[in-house]
């Protein structure tokens, strides 16, 4: 009898996702989807809204990763007021938006590999989901969780006095940014009391790198194999070359690394992806134009930029990058599960630009604002912590906001999500007799290598209880299993 | 003022792009306002979008902590406060946690931990905009009366109960 299965939610990602798996009459695998089950109606909303008030507006779409969403917009006005597409701040403007992007980036994948991947390592994806979580690292791995949550505290105080304020910050603004950096600021950050300042943030974060290589050495099978399958992989990149997560052009390789776009100014993002929809998801699925909806989607992210880019200056973690590339011996990196190795020497990164910015003296002093000739229409594109996102708005003359779209970086990896659950489906379900809860957390570890934010891609309220729904090929229902949430 | 007072601190949280899931914050905002100008150096006050895993080292030097949040039950009509108990359930959307899990986590981090609590105002809407429901501000209100009587009975006696818990329910 033809079997199909429900997760819903997927736990440890952010939003509300459910998974329905097909199996046949001998528990084959048929086909999975990941679904988003809420719709986001975002974009219609901030239409009529003054254009400057879009950085700050743009956080009410998600308590998770407000800071990308504050500088996309932001981005986007910098080029509707006449300040340019990118590199016409004045450096105090752009220095001091860099360090708030670099602090949101090293907080959020500290949050994502300390917190929600890193238990699946340490505990195994089959281990007791009682301890499988940030409490079991605490008590087995007490460093490890004092480290994490140290890390994210620092990145949260970068982000505090870069924005202004944790929450709905206004630090930056069309054409610039709202303040200096204090001297007080900085030296709390360059050199305050152990642990929290930058040359342990670097420490941690080159002992978390050593962790995952160390587990990586001897866990191959998963970490190698595990949601593995060739891609084309997307990310903004220097205009030399260099990983950058705040400004550059348009790169996307395939999976053998041939570059099928570059140097694509972002503005004219439109002329190179489209977004198409389907009936069963929320979500919509971007591609890449000239290779069209079946063929021409991509990843983005940690493993995407990484892929991309041809060095990382800074100069700990240009040394992790080599020896990344060294694994696939210069070629793409194609597996999921790499995902969390790239975000390890993104973090690494944050911390050393974190620092290189600190010690700058255009923080403190210095123009604040760029003012120019007005336009209509801007787009903002910025590496955030999950991928390339796009915040795209054209104005009227009265000022108002007549058209918004967002493309967040978990849209763009929604066919590459699909792939992981079809990868997990296949490897750990496909042809079993009994369903266990490790197999379904197989399934939503494959999702979560991505760390979705589903909330940026839909707007999740209330609290859903995870349903696994049993039905047979004529869809009756067989069995059902609730875990409650608190 | 007495020297020997429990540090306090009111910890709201949620989203006030949201309406009124933002209660939390327009508490801290509004009950911050009023401690100033009693003159009260024991409160201190913090908000966010989310609960996250830093809170558990932010709480760990405080006697006492009330966090604040919306709260869509049933069973609350206007206003509810309870202890909180350290739990390692986990939530389904583990970027955000709940207060018994930073409860939880602080113990396993600093071997020690705040008495707490959570004071759940009732909310009604949830739509993009920035401004309570009229009921969910009515609500608010009812809150911040509530515990500013219990911060003045209780900051005003000589010996102080050491149940700070207790002091604040209802």
């Amino acid at each position: 009898m033809g079997k199909k299965i429900t997760i819903e939610p997927v736990t440890r990602v952010e939003g509300h996702g459910k998974v329905t798996i097909y199996l046949d009459d001998n528990n084959n695998f048929k086909q999975s989807r990941l679904h988003i089950v809420e719709f986001r109606g975002f974009e219609k909303f901030i239409q009529g809204r003054p254009y400057w008030e879009a950085p700050v507006t743009v956080q009410r779409l998600c308590g998770i990763c407000p800071v990308s969403h504050h500088l996309a917009a932001a981005k986007a006005m910098d080029v509707i007021v006449g300040a340019g597409t990118g590199d016409g701040l004045t450096p105090t403007a752009e220095k001091m938006r860099r360090l708030m992007h670099f602090g949101q980036v090293f907080q959020s994948h500290v949050l994502h590999f300390f917190h929600l991947a890193s238990p699946d390592l340490l505990f195994g994806i089959d281990g007791d989901p009682a301890i499988r979580n940030v409490i079991g690292i605490a008590k087995m791995h007490k460093e490890l969780a004092v480290q994490a949550v140290m890390m994210r505290k620092f990145g949260q105080e970068v982000i505090k006095v870069t924005a202004g304020k944790k929450i709905h910050g206004t630090g930056a603004i069309p054409g610039g940014i709202n303040k200096h950096l204090s001297t007080k600021e900085k030296l709390n950050l360059l050199i305050g009391q152990d642990p929290m300042n930058i040359d342990k943030m670097i420490e941690w974060s080159l002992s978390g790198l050593e962790f995952f290589k160390n587990y990586h050495k001897d866990h191959k099978d998963i970490i190698d194999n595990f949601a593995a399958y060739p891609s084309k992989h997307l990310s903004m990149v220097r205009k030399d070359g260099a990983l950058d997560l705040y400004h550059g052009v348009l790169r996307a390789i395939d999976s053998e690394g041939n570059k099928i776009l570059d140097d694509v100014d972002t503005q004219d993002y439109l002329e190179h992806i489209a977004e198409e929809v389907r009936s069963w998801s929320y979500m919509k699925f971007p591609y890449l134009r000239k290779y069209g909806p079946k063929d021409g989607w991509y990843r983005v992210g940690p493993l995407a930029r990484l892929n991309t880019a041809d060095f990382i200056p800074s100069p700990l973690a240009q040394k992790e990058f080599e020896l990344f590339k060294a694994y696939t011996n210069g070629k793409p990196n194609n597996m999921s599960m790499h995902y969390h190795w790239a975000r390890l020497i993104e973090i690494l990164h944050c911390a050393e630009m974190m620092k290189e910015l600190l010690n700058d003296p255009d923080l403190l002093k210095g123009e604040l604002v760029t003012k120019g000739k007005k336009g209509n229409e801007g787009v903002g594109v910025l590496e955030a912590p999950r991928g390339t996102l796009f915040h795209h708005y054209k104005i009227n003359e009265d000022d108002q906001i007549t058209m918004a779209n967002l493309i967040v970086s978990t849209t763009n990896n929604n066919i590459p999500m699909n792939l992981a659950v079809e990868s997990a489906v296949k490897q750990f379900i496909s042809g079993k007799n009994e369903i266990t809860e490790g197999m379904l957390n197989a399934v939503e570890v494959g999702i979560r290598a991505y760390d979705p934010c589903l909330s940026c891609a839909t707007h999740a309220i209330g609290k859903l209880p995870l349903q696994i729904k049993l039905y047979d090929s004529k869809n009756n229902l067989l069995d059902i299993k609730t875990k409650n949430d608190e | 003022m007495m020297n020997n007072l429990p540090k306090i601190l009111f910890y709201g949280y949620g989203n006030p792009g949201r309406q009124d899931d933002g209660v939390g914050i327009s508490f801290t905002e509004q009950l911050s306002d009023w401690a100033k100008m009693k003159g009260f150096k024991n409160i201190d006050f913090d908000s966010n979008y989310q609960l996250n895993i830093e809170d558990a080292e932010n709480i760990s030097s405080y006697d006492i902590v009330i966090f604040v949040d919306a709260s869509q039950e049933k069973d609350i009509s206007d206003f509810d406060i309870a202890q909180v108990k350290p739990s390692c359930k986990v939530n389904f959307t583990m970027h955000a946690v709940s207060p018994s899990f930073i409860l939880n986590l602080c113990s396993e981090i600093k071997k020690q931990i705040p008495q707490a609590l959570l004071l759940q105002i009732k909310g009604y809407k949830w739509e993009f905009q920035q401004l309570l429901s009229e009921r969910a501000e009515l609500n608010l209100q009812k809150a911040i009366t509530f515990i500013k009587n219990k911060l003045e009975k209780y900051l005003e006696k000589s010996n102080l109960d050491r149940n700070y818990s207790k002091i604040f329910l209802k």
